[in-house]
């Protein structure tokens, strides 16, 4: 039973019938697309949009036709890679109908290339510099700017909508030129990015008149002081969705926000930096009660303004946001406001903790009425006792991130393996966890192996360098060896405290899914490096620092670099000519060596940095000074 | 290649039959371990390296300086722990912005010609705040109980709390006490004697 051809449309979700019939086909291409090549227009006997000469379509273009079709619906990546391997046809349609492009390392490949391969993108994610540069491993400048991405995408997609960066470098003059080519831009997203200040802000605010998203999300700005809140429009309803810029660390123009959230009805999401007040998030509650995420800013007062005064009734902001289910922010807490979250806690799905100083017992207040909570970002001020807490209510937990209030390496720590236990045997669905320590055991670590089936991240930092367990003294190889076997679904491992060769046995042997793993002043010998790249066949991303690795065990990984993301070493025993190898066996691989050159006890001549990715357009043009691509 | 790696078999107890000055049991077992594992990286190494062909010299050269140095506990080494800059210096500010904001409050004594002021934040919790409250006015506290108060002296701690009520110094949590306290009062003599135990 066939459909009438003018009921016919992209939202029919049939495969339509591979029909010789013109006018279907003629139909349908214009619905999804321009042209691929084919000049003039295709029609065919019978009613239809085109009545001109009959050309009968060639097999290759009716296989085109209906493959858009059908690939207009694959949505995720990985499917649509997949699909683009099966051969040039295929490739070719998938190309035209992706319209969010995914750009994993932004040197893999040159912003023409991808803008003249995928011609009909609306939404773009572009990934930059290296993670570990975050802990300034790395001198700055090193590359990844958004330029010559914009400036691409200015003329290739003029309906772009979706701008998502991470770790780029972006300018003020990138963002208005962003503003400045794109009518329909809806999404900008910022993380952890840098080169941009409050004066961008202002021209993306006072511009994209459709912008619903603006998220900036631990990222740096420069110095400068421009009101960009006041540059939204003020006339209006704004479409406004999410406003986040906690990390901007400027005062803002509180009066123009108030007015920016009251015309904001859509406003879902708002997360405020610590130069808004308590009394100032009280203003703010009152007028948007549909928030669902909130980000609270400093809750506290300003200094001079003394407890009792005549306070607005901050439990009853909370009590009337009915559909808040996500809460941040606490930047500089005076725990006495806390109690005023209780009415949301019941529904709260996520609450980050991780700016807010606050101990066991002011925690505890709060977490037994968490019963919901899947995602939670705490403080280790809160103790084992605080997890203990967290581990007897929130029993949905799904992922957990316990981060140092004191990030030095000698001192006493306030959480240990105790809270790391507590956790696993009260959170059976955990997923994911980051758990920064002082002293951690294989036993406990065993244990959380054998409770949480489910964790596919596991990122274990004990501060201590070289420490191994402080109970056995053994190293922690068995700990993260339980890791790896008894967690079938992890892909991201982060290990450390006292590791042998054997650890990496252990992953390379069982870690069969581990797709990125972080490596700290761990293994003894080249075995180490050489287990983890011959055993583990998905590795896409890895990053190892003051490892005893050296050249051979580099090489022992040729087979398999071009499957990956990117390769970084710090601070282990490579040579110049160890990396050199590499390069000229590997041509697509971009090798770079880097000199860090605040290291200056290196006496040998080993490499301080090397950062490895593949790439389609060789040696960058863009690389500084202290980088040098060896060939 | 599994017998290179049988770390556990290997038991390098060096400390024990080593000639020192100082007193036996002293030398901290942490240190113990990590030389005891040292000694055992340094002879898989050149084991391995063997085996392998690598650039053994370089990295035995490299290793057998890490034995000989000392370990690297101490010193602060760039990027470790990976807590980014970002959250690590978010967190300094508000610790001393709490510290500066204290919670003066009024003190009398019944008999004194003028009231004293104090901050409560300075204290950790009702033992230094007494002390303190003795050392200002020159008297002794009583012997604290839950059922009795302050037994032995014929002064009370008493403050007047959020509500406006009068109440006895030491019966709830530290914390709690710190937040509801307006002020502070040493009633002495026979009203002092009517607030122990019972109402």
């Amino acid at each position: 039973m066939r459909k009438d051809r003018t009921e016919m449309s992209e939202d029919d979700d049939r495969s339509p019938p591979l029909d010789l019939r013109g006018a279907d086909i003629a139909e349908s291409s214009s619905k999804t697309r321009n042209c691929s090549g084919v000049t003039g227009s295709v029609a065919g006997p019978g009613p239809g949009p085109s009545s001109m000469d009959f050309q009968a379509p060639y097999p290759d273009q009716v296989l085109e036709n209906v493959l858009e079709n059908v690939l207009q619906f694959l949505s995720t990546r990985r499917d649509r890679n997949a699909a683009s391997l099966v051969c040039k046809s295929w490739c070719r349609v998938e190309a035209l109908t992706r319209s969010e492009l995914f750009i994993g390392n932004c040197y893999s490949v040159s912003p023409r290339r991808a803008t003249a391969r995928f011609a009909r993108v609306q939404a773009v994610a572009i990934k930059g510099r290296p993670r570990f540069a975050d802990f300034n491993l790395m001198p700055p400048n090193w590359g990844a700017f958004f330029a010559p991405w914009v400036l691409a995408m200015a003329t290739a997609y003029p309906w772009l909508e979706k701008v998502y960066l991470k770790r780029m470098s972006v300018s003020n003059d990138d963002l208005t030129l962003l503003a400045d080519s794109f009518p329909s831009f809806k999404e900008l997203v910022l993380v952890c990015c840098d080169g941009f200040g409050t004066g961008g802000l202002a021209v993306v605010a006072s511009k994209c008149r459709l912008l619903r998203v603006l998220d900036l999300i631990e990222s740096e700005l420069s110095d400068e002081d421009v009101d960009w809140i006041a540059c939204f429009p003020e006339s209006g309803t704004s479409c406004l969705e999410s406003l986040i810029f906690d990390c901007v660390e400027r005062p803002i123009n509180f009066e123009a926000l108030e007015r920016l959230v009251i015309r904001s009805p859509s406003l879902k999401k708002l997360r405020l930096n610590r130069f808004v007040s308590i009394g100032q998030l009280y203003r703010l509650m009152v007028r948007a009660p549909q928030l669902t995420h909130i980000g609270t800013g400093a809750f506290s007062a300003p200094e001079g303004v003394a407890l009792g005064d005549l306070e607005p009734d901050y439990t009853a902001a909370f009590a009337a946001c009915k559909s808040l289910v996500c809460l941040s922010g606490f930047r500089e807490i005076l725990a006495d406001y806390l109690p005023a979250i209780h009415p949301v806690c019941a529904n709260l799905t996520s609450l980050n903790f991780s700016y807010a100083n606050i101990n066991a017992e002011q925690l505890k207040s709060v977490i037994l009425h968490c019963h919901k909570l899947q995602t939670f970002w705490v403080l280790d001020s809160i103790c084992d006792e605080g997890l203990q807490a967290v581990a007897a209510t929130c029993k949905d937990l799904r992922e957990l991130r316990v981060f140092p209030i004191d990030a030095q390496e000698d001192i006493e720590g306030p959480v240990s393996e105790v809270g790391l236990e507590a956790i696993s045997e009260g959170c059976r669905k955990l997923q994911s966890i980051l758990y920064f320590c002082q002293h951690m055991t294989n036993a406990a670590v065993k244990t959380m192996s054998n409770n949480c089936p489910d964790l596919e991240v596991f990122r274990l930092c004990i501060m201590g360098r070289h420490r191994p367990d402080h109970l056995t003294d053994e190293p922690m190889d068995e700990g993260f060896g339980a890791i790896v076997m008894n967690c079938k679904k992890l892909t991201r491992l982060a290990v450390s405290g006292l590791l042998t060769d054997r650890a990496f046995n252990y992953i390379g042997k069982y870690g069969k899914l581990v797709r990125t793993l972080s490596v700290a002043f761990a293994g003894d010998s080249d075995m180490g490096l050489k287990y983890v790249l011959e055993g583990c066949p998905r590795l896409q991303k890895l990053e190892i620092r003051d490892s005893p690795f050296g050249d051979a065990a580099l090489l022992s990984g040729l087979h398999h670099y071009y499957n990956m993301r990117f390769l970084w070493m710090s601070s282990c025993s490579l040579s110049p000519p160890g990396c050199q190898e590499i390069a000229r066996a590997l041509p697509r691989l971009v090798v770079e060596v880097i000199s860090n050159e605040t290291d200056k006890l290196n006496g040998d001549d080993t490499v301080d940095i090397l950062y490895m990715y593949r790439s389609l357009e060789g040696p960058r043009e863009d690389a500084p000074g202290f980088v040098t691509i060896l060939q | 290649m599994e017998s290179k790696v049988a770390y556990e078999n290997i038991e390098l107890n060096l400390k024990a039959t080593e000639l020192r000055l100082g007193l036996p049991g002293t030398h901290d077992s942490q240190e113990a371990s990590l030389f005891g594992a040292r000694n055992n990286n340094k002879r898989q190494l050149s084991d391995t390296s063997k085996e392998c062909g690598s650039k053994g010299s370089a990295s035995d050269a490299q290793h057998a300086d890490d034995h000989e140095t000392p370990p690297p506990a101490k010193t602060q080494i760039v990027g470790w722990p990976p807590v980014r800059s970002y959250r690590k210096n978010n967190l300094q500010p508000k610790k001393s912005e709490a510290e500066a904001s204290g919670i003066y409050v009024k003190v009398s004594m019944d008999g004194a010609p003028y009231l004293r002021k104090i901050d409560l934040r300075i204290y950790k919790g009702y033992p230094e705040l007494l002390k303190a409250l003795e050392n200002i006015f020159k008297f002794t506290i009583g012997e604290y109980s839950e059922r009795d108060g302050y037994k032995g002296s014929e002064y009370a701690p008493t403050y007047e709390d959020k509500d406006g009520d009068w109440m006895l110094v030491g019966d709830v949590p530290w914390d709690m006490f710190m937040t509801s306290c307006k002020r502070l009062r040493i009633m002495k003599g026979s009203e002092a004697r009517g607030l122990g135990g019972g109402v």
